[in-house]
């Protein structure tokens, strides 16, 4: 029996992030600060309202990635939740009464409520099946949404409470608090995945029957991830309906929602923080370019995925920057060797 | 009287949703795969042999066309884009990279997300070339054609459709159970790398089963396309119904999804007898019923397929 020897050099380093991380982050907040303090000063209120809809679209790939890159959850039926946020929003700040920002939170809350017992039915179903089980929720929640009078049946709701607000006023106040939200939930998400229950969701992303056997609670963190990830898409429909001022059952809880927060997850980079990102960016800069096309944006998306995923499986963030991680969530050996 | 026909109405209904469903359940059997596309695929069906008839095709020509061409499709889609996306699955599974704490790619997500892909270009696609408007292959006097059946009056087309139904899937189980071809498909169903060693391609095998499925499936779309009014967004309807037949029949049993696809069209029936615009809810409903009260559908895994 021949042991290895090691040699005889100082300890090996485990480190978290490096400088690369730190600088990447601190130009990731260089961004922020930007859009939070000269991007509203020069741009027009209809630029504004667009980048609403881009930070709705960041809040939607990342917690869709939780469900689908972190938890193993194939979700097609997230749109079920996008509606419930956007129908308590209104309902809360017109009926209820609330100021606009409570709402938003509020909704949130309320989007975690339902996916508890609902997490519970559609668990019942694995893998593929379970996508469409879920689709079929998000049906079903749209069909009830459209026979209630209370919620203005087919033809939906509009938001009241900004009457008398000025537009500017308006506009300024939901891109600040869509913005504060963004960073929020994707710090959030970090937070999670550095913690021991993220190491468990990663353990789960990579085995599920090994991280089990492991001792990693994995029923629990796929629940957990579940309800956190629809009541992320909660606030994401709440800003929508914040920002048009109004909700119908077919568009909010339209499943293009879904195919939006899947194509920003694959094309991005699924499983990791910063592909979101990337790829919501990516899919709104498309959609921004091929808006006069109509539909054939959509043919455009749909073939850039399919494409994604057979040829570059690790999506943008995966090919261009590797190993390289803005929000570092692992810990790496360097052997003590200089 | 209403309800004994408004439950007749409904079983003949199940015929059309097990007819789709088959197709599903075959690719889901064989490859694990689950076909997202499948509903749109089945629209895209409908449109071809409705662009054939308005060419002035008879219909059973145009059926007759349209089903080989949908076989070949499948073949050709397994072949370019599942098998693929199938090898990333294996490739994960047996290891894969793992460097760094990066992600390995989507793994065995991508046989979905890829079909997800299809479904919403292809989607798009439709409305692109054929517009939102909805449609109807024309037939004749067939769609209004009633059969005497006791005191109520059945109509002919639900009715062909149901016989249809009953035979594909019939003939389907045939193909599985008795064939050399339908043996090896069961084999690299069961383990592909041991069919392998017996000589058995499973690429090959994968690709013939979707063509099979895809040639049930154009099948079935010609019979939406004559009953029903149809659009390019009707797969997604298409798609959930063929899966709630999968599901409340029992996954792995074919004869199960007819049972699925009846007792689904059913609920619809009765439902919208209830209340006219509730039939699809009710639909959903006993489907999430039978989620909660019988997982496992009404006839789990009777043939293994």
């Amino acid at each position: 029996m021949s042991v290895p020897t090691v040699p005889p050099t100082g300890a090996p380093t485990i480190t978290r992030g490096g400088r690369g991380s730190l600088i990447g982050a601190g130009g990731l907040a260089l961004v922020v600060v930007l859009l939070a303090a000269v991007v509203p000063y020069v741009v027009t209120l209809g630029a504004l309202s667009s980048l609403v809809m881009l930070f709705a679209l960041v809040i939607l790939g990342t917690t869709w990635n939780l469900l689908a890159g972190y938890g193993g959850i194939v979700s097609v039926g997230q749109q079920a939740y996008v509606g419930v946020g956007g129908y308590a929003l209104i309902q809360l700040a017109d009926a209820v009464g609330a100021p606009p920002w409570a709402a938003v939170l509020a909704a949130g809350v309320i989007g975690a409520a339902v996916a508890l017992p609902t997490s519970y039915l559609v668990f019942r179903l694995a893998g593929g099946y379970l996508a469409i089980g879920t689709w079929v929720v998000a049906e079903v929640f749209r069909l009830v949404t459209m026979q209630i009078d209370g919620l203005g049946g087919g033809s939906g709701l509009s938001l009241t409470a900004f009457r008398g607000t000025d537009r500017v006023d308006r506009v300024a106040f939901v891109y600040w608090f869509a913005l504060a939200l963004m960073v929020a939930v994707v710090l959030g998400t970090y937070l999670l995945m550095r913690s021991r229950v993220g190491l468990g969701l990663t353990a789960i992303r990579d085995d599920r029957v090994a991280a089990g056997s492991l001792g990693v609670a994995v029923d629990r963190g796929r629940r957990l991830v579940y309800v956190a990830g629809s009541a992320g898409a909660a606030l994401a429909g709440a800003l929508i309906a914040l920002s048009t001022l109004g909700v119908t059952p077919g568009s909010i809880y339209s499943v293009s929602w879904t195919a939006a927060m899947i194509f920003i997850v694959v094309v991005g980079g699924i499983g990791t923080i910063e592909g979101p990102l990337v790829g919501a960016v990516v899919y709104w800069a498309l959609q921004q370019a091929l808006a006069p096309l109509g539909t054939w944006y959509l043919v455009v998306l749909g073939v850039v995925a399919v494409a994604v995923v057979l040829l570059a499986p690790r999506g943008l963030w995966g090919l261009v920057a590797g190993r390289f991680q803005l929000f570092p969530t692992t810990y790496r050996v360097r052997s003590g060797r200089i | 009287m209403d309800w004994l026909n408004a439950g007749v109405q409904g079983v003949l209904l199940g015929g059309q949703y097990a007819l789709l469903a088959c197709g599903l359940s075959l690719i889901f059997g064989v490859m694990r795969i689950v076909n997202l596309a499948h509903g749109v695929l089945a629209v895209l069906a409908a449109y071809l042999s409705l662009f054939l008839v308005q060419q002035g095709l008879p219909l059973w020509l145009a059926v007759v066309v349209v089903v080989p061409v949908f076989a070949a499709l499948g073949y050709a889609v397994q072949r370019g884009l599942f098998n693929p996306a199938l090898a990333q699955v294996r490739a994960r599974g047996a290891g894969g990279d793992s460097r760094g704490g990066g992600s390995r790619g989507a793994g065995e997500l991508a046989p979905l997300l890829v079909s997800f892909g299809v479904a919403v270009a292809l989607t798009s696609l439709l409305q692109e070339v054929f517009s939102a408007d909805t449609r109807r292959i024309p037939t004749g006097d067939l769609a209004s054609a009633g059969v005497p059946l006791g005191p109520l009056s059945v109509g002919l087309l639900p009715l062909i459709t149901l016989v249809v139904a009953v035979a594909v899937i019939a003939g389907v189980q045939l193909f599985l159970a008795r064939t050399p071809t339908g043996r090896a498909m069961r084999a690299v169903a069961d383990d592909p790398g041991a069919a392998a060693l017996t000589g058995v391609d499973p690429r090959h095998m994968y690709a013939v089963a979707t063509a099979v499925a895809f040639a049930t499936l154009a099948l079935a779309g010609v019979f939406v396309g004559m009953s029903t009014q149809f659009s390019p967004g009707y797969g997604d309807l298409v798609l959930l119904f063929a899966f709630e037949a999968v599901i409340i029949g029992g996954l792995g049993s074919l004869w199960g999804t007819l049972a699925g696809g009846v007792v689904l069209g059913v609920a619809q029936t009765i439902g919208a007898q209830i209340d006219p615009q509730s039939g699809v809810l009710a639909g959903h409903l006993v489907f999430l019923a039978v989620l909660v009260v019988r997982p496992g559908g009404l006839l789990p895994r009777s043939v293994p397929a």
